[in-house]
């Protein structure tokens, strides 16, 4: 199979789907004839013309407050956060609007709209406000969808779950993704939410990530195996809807779960898995439930202090060390 | 110019908003119906005036403060109690209230608890027309206090530089709350359209005619292609913010010789006498209106007592639209 990058793989998703469907238009800051901070659309303007592919002014409020209206008649925005740190911004319409119209109005009305918040996540020094891991904070909010793609695969099958879903839709991207690659089909394909990807098969002990940290987590499952410790890695894939039967049903088979994410720790969506792994399979822990996430304060800027605040390889080997030690 | 018929609508819907709004205030003194209420007492030009102006299939946004405006396109009084009571029957089967009434079926898109939230909505809805190519526009109400929230910067902005069809209509009450409109925004809010470049209107906004001419103008200007207007309609709340607001009972932060001088220029009595010096309307036909809305109102109230709850077991199926949540 072809391989390409997880740019690449958003970019085609949302090629495809302004193809496929002309009700789907793009609408954010420096999208068109910039072709977004990261290169997404590159040449979109040119493909679908300046009425699909709207650059706005710096009105992150307008953005979002005109694609929940859009959406709600008759057309499937793509509306683009350019980082994720910028939904503080406009936080009302997402968390008051688009997730609660549908359900205010007694079902009667639906809010097709896709958020895609970009960069999330820390890596490349772009300090506190453009650093940040926020899923919780989504998940937090009844009428949210919450997707956080860590491959390229992924991120094509679940943007084109995510337009051609009725439901209003937050996609994180995380930065430090952005030029991984990975092996993406020609043919169309979708990715559907709350069903978790099995990364890698053990018996030893559970580990959930998601995002930069499944790469981590994964490297890390590949050293330890020579040391005979086998890794069951699971990345949910979408945190809501959560794919808590498989992550649960793991964690009855190896008896030991550790879970990594790069947000902070503190009210993290690693502690609701954590908590649902207490709630639904406490009697087959043989060890407490472990949790590795960044500390609790902002991402700082300077290069070692950055490094230090996101979660390492050495640190998830050591907890997994610590939690297989215990009999 | 408006014929007899027309006129003689907007008193009936400027009736039928003060009379469902009354029955609010006597129902909730009463405890009988739950939640939040902002009454419009005072204000029903606005919505009498400017709904008659739309066409079918126009969008209209409204705000916490937006009875009036539904009745305005003609909801119906029964459906509306039966949402204030909470019960399946309302217009959001319960789950919105008084805040959030809508009818998707007419493409009133909905009150909203969050003040200057629909300025931007409103934005969104006028694209949708544009892109379908549709000749739908869109209407927004928003109270004074909207005008000093980021979104009526951001929202009347993108609908000016992309020539969206809205009309941006300020119903200026004078009071966000207990802040007085005179001190957050001097320079009167009529005048900021300037800033981006679209036209504005200042009207009295307790004459349905001016508003009604007003948004006329207005809607024919968004139909044609030439973008949005902001129209200011200077009127006054009678009643306190919300129903329960001491300011209702004892000075606070009104003046009761304020109150009493906006009372004397009540929309309905004014327009009352206009139309009996017209001769359309004479003591006797004024009667019969009152008492046949009198007798909608009672009727409403009844269907919306007797209509049953919502099933709690039934609400996890309305927060998305594919997938249910689970109910613990």
């Amino acid at each position: 199979m072809r391989e390409i990058t997880y740019r690449d793989a958003i970019r085609e998703a949302l090629y495809e789907e302004m193809e496929r469907d002309e009700t789907v238009f793009i609408i954010g800051e420096d999208v068109g004839v910039y072709g977004n901070i990261f290169g997404i659309t590159e040449g979109f303007i040119e493909k679908f013309g300046k009425e699909r592919v709207r650059d706005t002014p710096l009105s992150e409020m307008a953005i979002l407050g005109c694609a929940v209206g859009a959406a709600m008649t008759g057309m499937r925005p793509v509306a683009e956060i350019m980082y994720v740190d910028f939904t503080g911004v406009c936080f009302d319409q997402i968390i008051n609007q688009a997730a609660k119209m549908r359900f205010m109005s007694g079902g009667k009305t639906k809010v097709p709209l896709v958020i895609r918040a970009n960069g999330m996540g820390a890596g490349f020094q772009a300090a506190a406000q453009h650093s940040q891991c926020l899923e919780a904070l989504f998940m937090h909010i009844p009428g949210l969808k919450v997707v956080v793609p860590a491959t390229p695969y992924d991120a094509k099958g679940l943007l084109k779950t995510a337009i051609r879903d009725d439901d209003p839709v937050v996609y994180l991207e995380h930065k430090m993704l952005y030029s991984i690659k990975g092996p993406v089909p020609e043919e169309d394909y979708a990715v559907p939410f709350g069903v978790a990807d099995v990364k890698r098969s053990g018996d030893d002990i559970t580990v959930v990530a998601t995002q930069a940290m499944l790469h981590k987590v994964l490297r890390v499952a590949q050293t330890i195996a020579s040391k005979g410790i086998e890794l069951e890695v699971i990345d949910p894939r979408t945190l809501f809807p959560l794919d808590k039967r498989t992550i649960v049903e793991s964690v009855k088979k190896t008896g030991k779960a550790l879970i990594v994410t790069e947000e902070c720790k503190v009210g993290g969506a690693g502690a609701e898995i954590a908590a649902i792994i207490a709630e639904e399979a406490f009697d087959y822990l043989e060890a407490p439930i472990g949790r590795i996430g960044a500390p609790h304060i902002p991402v700082p800027f300077s290069p070692p202090l950055e490094e230090f605040y996101i979660p390492s390889e050495r640190k998830i080997e050591e907890a997994v060390q610590k939690l297989i030690s215990i009999k | 110019m408006l014929g007899e018929k027309e006129l003689l609508k907007i008193y009936e819907t400027m009736l039928r908003i003060r009379s469902f709004e009354t029955k609010i205030a006597e129902l909730f003194a009463a405890g009988k119906i739950p939640g939040l209420y902002h009454l419009s007492i005072g204000q029903e030009a606005i919505p009498a005036g400017a709904c008659l102006a739309l066409e079918k299939g126009d969008y209209l946004i409204s705000h916490h403060r937006g009875h009036g405006h539904m009745i305005g396109v003609g909801l119906e009084m029964s459906k509306m109690f039966a949402e204030l009571f909470g019960k399946e029957a309302g217009y959001n089967r319960g789950r919105g209230g008084s805040m959030h009434l809508a009818d998707f079926e007419r493409n009133i898109l909905g009150a909203n608890g969050i003040v200057g939230a629909g300025i931007v909505i409103a934005t969104g809805s006028g694209l949708s027309a544009k892109l379908r190519k549709t000749k739908q526009i869109t209407i927004c109400f928003f109270g004074d206090g909207a005008s000093q929230e980021g979104t009526f910067h951001e929202g009347l902005n993108l609908a000016a530089i992309w020539k969206l069809p809205v009309i941006f209509l300020c119903e200026n009450n004078q009071y966000a709350f207990s802040y007085p409109a005179r001190s957050g925004c001097p320079v009167g809010i009529a005048s900021r359209a300037v800033a981006y470049g679209i036209p504005s209107v200042k009207v009295d906004g307790n004459d349905p005619l001016e508003v009604y001419n007003a948004v006329k103008d207005a809607a024919a200007r968004a139909r044609s292609g030439d973008g949005p207007t902001l129209i200011e309609a200077v009127t006054y709340r009678w009643q306190g913010h919300w129903e329960g607001d001491p300011d209702h009972h004892k000075e606070i932060y009104r003046p009761r010789t304020e109150i009493q001088e906006w009372m004397a220029k009540d929309p309905i009595e004014r327009f009352r006498e206009k139309l009996m010096k017209m001769k359309l309307l004479s003591e006797e036909t004024d009667g019969e209106i009152k008492k046949k809305i009198q007798v909608e109102v009672e009727e409403a109230v009844k269907f919306a007592e007797a209509a049953p709850y919502p099933d709690p077991k039934e609400m996890a199926k309305d927060v998305f639209a594919t997938m249910v949540v689970e109910l613990e």
